[in-house]
């Protein structure tokens, strides 16, 4: 397996994120193995990998979501792994995910749950609140449904609704898992549109995880594919189309990975 | 023989695991009910949710069971001439043991499979997480509105099961055992202690906190989809209904010897 590969202006941006040495264990099974990469302030990282390589796992450790055995999660330096669940709060405030099942609250409606973490946070007055909900679900072209339940909703709006309640609270990152999922290749569009909206207008960093590869030709500043625990390459999409890496090849062109034993034959 | 060590061992831990996961969701449950700011709202919507819409069951159940304990003191003890102190036996083992019992089975198991089956549904379709991403902490956000709403609405359930449970008693005394309205209601009143009623309130509170805790930690830990959340709603129903008669045998003797 090749060493990932640098991405030329890597150096030049300040690291937001440093992860080293991440690992994860399920039982007796290794998902994530001495995962180590930078996410640049700013940039756009897509993560690829096969389902079940990890990528949510990796995504969900960016916020500290979930727990890992060992290595650090470092955001400005802080280790996320060392916080608790109550010293992370003020990290999340600055950190948005947007779930691959959307993960609306089913039992209110569309305004309270856009206004969940405003509310949440406190400080907004009752009409600055409902502004900021019709503001950010204008951005996301879905004005005057604030009183929808997310049942009436379909996976393309719901999709866009958890994306208004990412950006209520003016992130600056956001972290995607799978955002196209299940969805049509129009709606598709128009999500990565968003994504790439809200790259440039607000500066946001962020992280998306998909294998989806038009999606992530659209958005991404730089890919990275998990294979294995760890990224097998990294780097800009020039680098990716010129890298030999079998895996890394072999995702690309959507076809089987030859076994090691071949390649180490070659 | 040396390979049998470690199985012991894990067969004992997931209990052991169980009981520390449960006794430090009580913990801070019970921290986080008492720590401002209190979400009156969502307590008022759960008291409704888990109560009020529990109060049919819990009449039918304590109503029918006072008539049946009428009846059974009549029929079994025919000689000793019991029927006379029917009121006595029906009062005191409402209030004391069949009514709080009674009520955390019946309301308890629907109670706590409704939790179990919200928060695992909410668990498996990432809403849980979803609360956290947004630094929300879900015990505050979701368990402690129903464990202030089963603290309060079993005991009310209790004492509202208790007066009817007496009542079908009366009913059964009065139209089939040939006893007077007086006779009944003074033999209720004389035997009836306000620590009798004091006794089966204090059993009903600890009965909510062990039926909440056990419906919302299944709920939180429910995992592997629809099927996962079944499998943690029947759980909930038998691990409360047996930490609920084996609770009743400990708090039975404990509020012995505190009176």
């Amino acid at each position: 397996m090749s060493s990932p590969e640098q991405p030329a202006d890597a150096s030049r941006r300040e690291a937001l994120y440093a992860v080293r040495g991440l690992c994860r264990r399920f039982g007796d099974r290794s998902v994530l193995d001495d995962l180590s990469f930078d996410v640049m302030r700013g940039e756009c990282l897509v993560v690829l990998g096969r389902s079940g390589s990890g990528k949510s796992l990796t995504l969900r450790q960016l916020n500290g979501l979930d727990e890992a055995e060992a290595g650090s999660v470092r955001f400005e330096g802080t280790d996320l792994v060392q916080l608790t669940e109550r010293q992370l709060y003020p990290l999340r405030r600055r950190i948005a995910m947007l779930f691959q099942s959307a993960a609306l609250f089913d039992s209110i409606d569309v305004l309270e749950n856009v206004a969940f973490p405003l509310r949440e946070h406190g400080g907004l007055s009752e009409e600055e609140i409902r502004e900021r909900v019709a503001g950010s679900l204008a951005w996301v072209g879905l004005s005057g449904i604030e009183d929808r339940m997310p049942a009436a909703l379909s996976g393309g709006m719901k999709k866009r609704v958890a994306l208004a309640r990412s950006l209520v609270q003016e992130p600056e990152v956001v972290l995607y898992d799978e955002p196209t999922a299940g969805l049509d290749p129009v709606t598709s569009a128009t999500i990565a549109g968003l994504i790439r909206s809200i790259q440039a207008e607000f500066g946001t960093t962020s992280v998306v995880v998909t294998h989806d590869l038009r999606l992530a030709r659209e958005v991404g500043d730089r890919v990275a594919l998990l294979d294995g625990g760890r990224f097998c390459f990294i780097g800009t999409w020039e680098q990716a189309e010129r890298s030999t890496d079998p895996a890394l090849r072999a995702f690309l062109d959507g076809r089987q990975q030859p076994p090691e034993e071949d390649i180490d034959a070659a | 023989m040396q390979q049998a060590a470690p199985k012991i061992l894990l067969d004992y831990g997931a209990p052991l695991r169980h009981v520390g996961n449960l006794s430090m969701l009580a913990g801070r449950g019970l921290t986080a009910l008492v720590r401002p700011p209190y979400e009156f709202r969502s307590w008022l919507h759960q008291m409704e949710h888990l109560g009020v819409s529990s109060l049919g069951v819990a009449a039918v159940t304590t109503l029918f069971t006072g008539m049946v304990l009428a009846l059974q003191t009549a029929y079994s003890l025919p000689e000793l001439g019991v029927k006379y102190y029917i009121g006595s036996v029906v009062s005191k083992s409402l209030t004391r043991e069949l009514g709080p019992v009674l009520v955390a089975l019946i309301v308890g198991g629907r109670i706590g499979s409704g939790m179990t089956a919200e928060l695992g549904t909410m668990k498996v379709t990432e809403q849980i997480d979803a609360m956290r991403s947004m630094a929300a902490d879900p015990v505050k956000k979701l368990v402690v509105p129903k464990l202030a709403a089963s603290l309060i609405m079993l005991p009310v359930l209790t004492i509202l099961g208790d007066f009817l449970g007496i009542l079908g008693g009366l009913f059964i005394a009065t139209n089939q055992l040939n006893l007077s309205y007086g006779l009944y209601t003074n033999d209720v009143l004389q035997a009836l202690t306000l620590g009798d009623v004091l006794n089966g309130l204090g059993k009903s509170v600890f009965f909510a906190l062990f039926i909440a805790v056990i419906g919302c930690y299944n709920g939180l830990t429910a995992s592997g989809g629809a099927e996962g959340v079944g499998r943690a709603t029947t759980r909930t129903v038998v691990w409360a209904s047996i930490m609920v008669l084996v609770s009743d045998f400990f708090l039975t003797k404990l509020f012995h010897v505190l009176s």
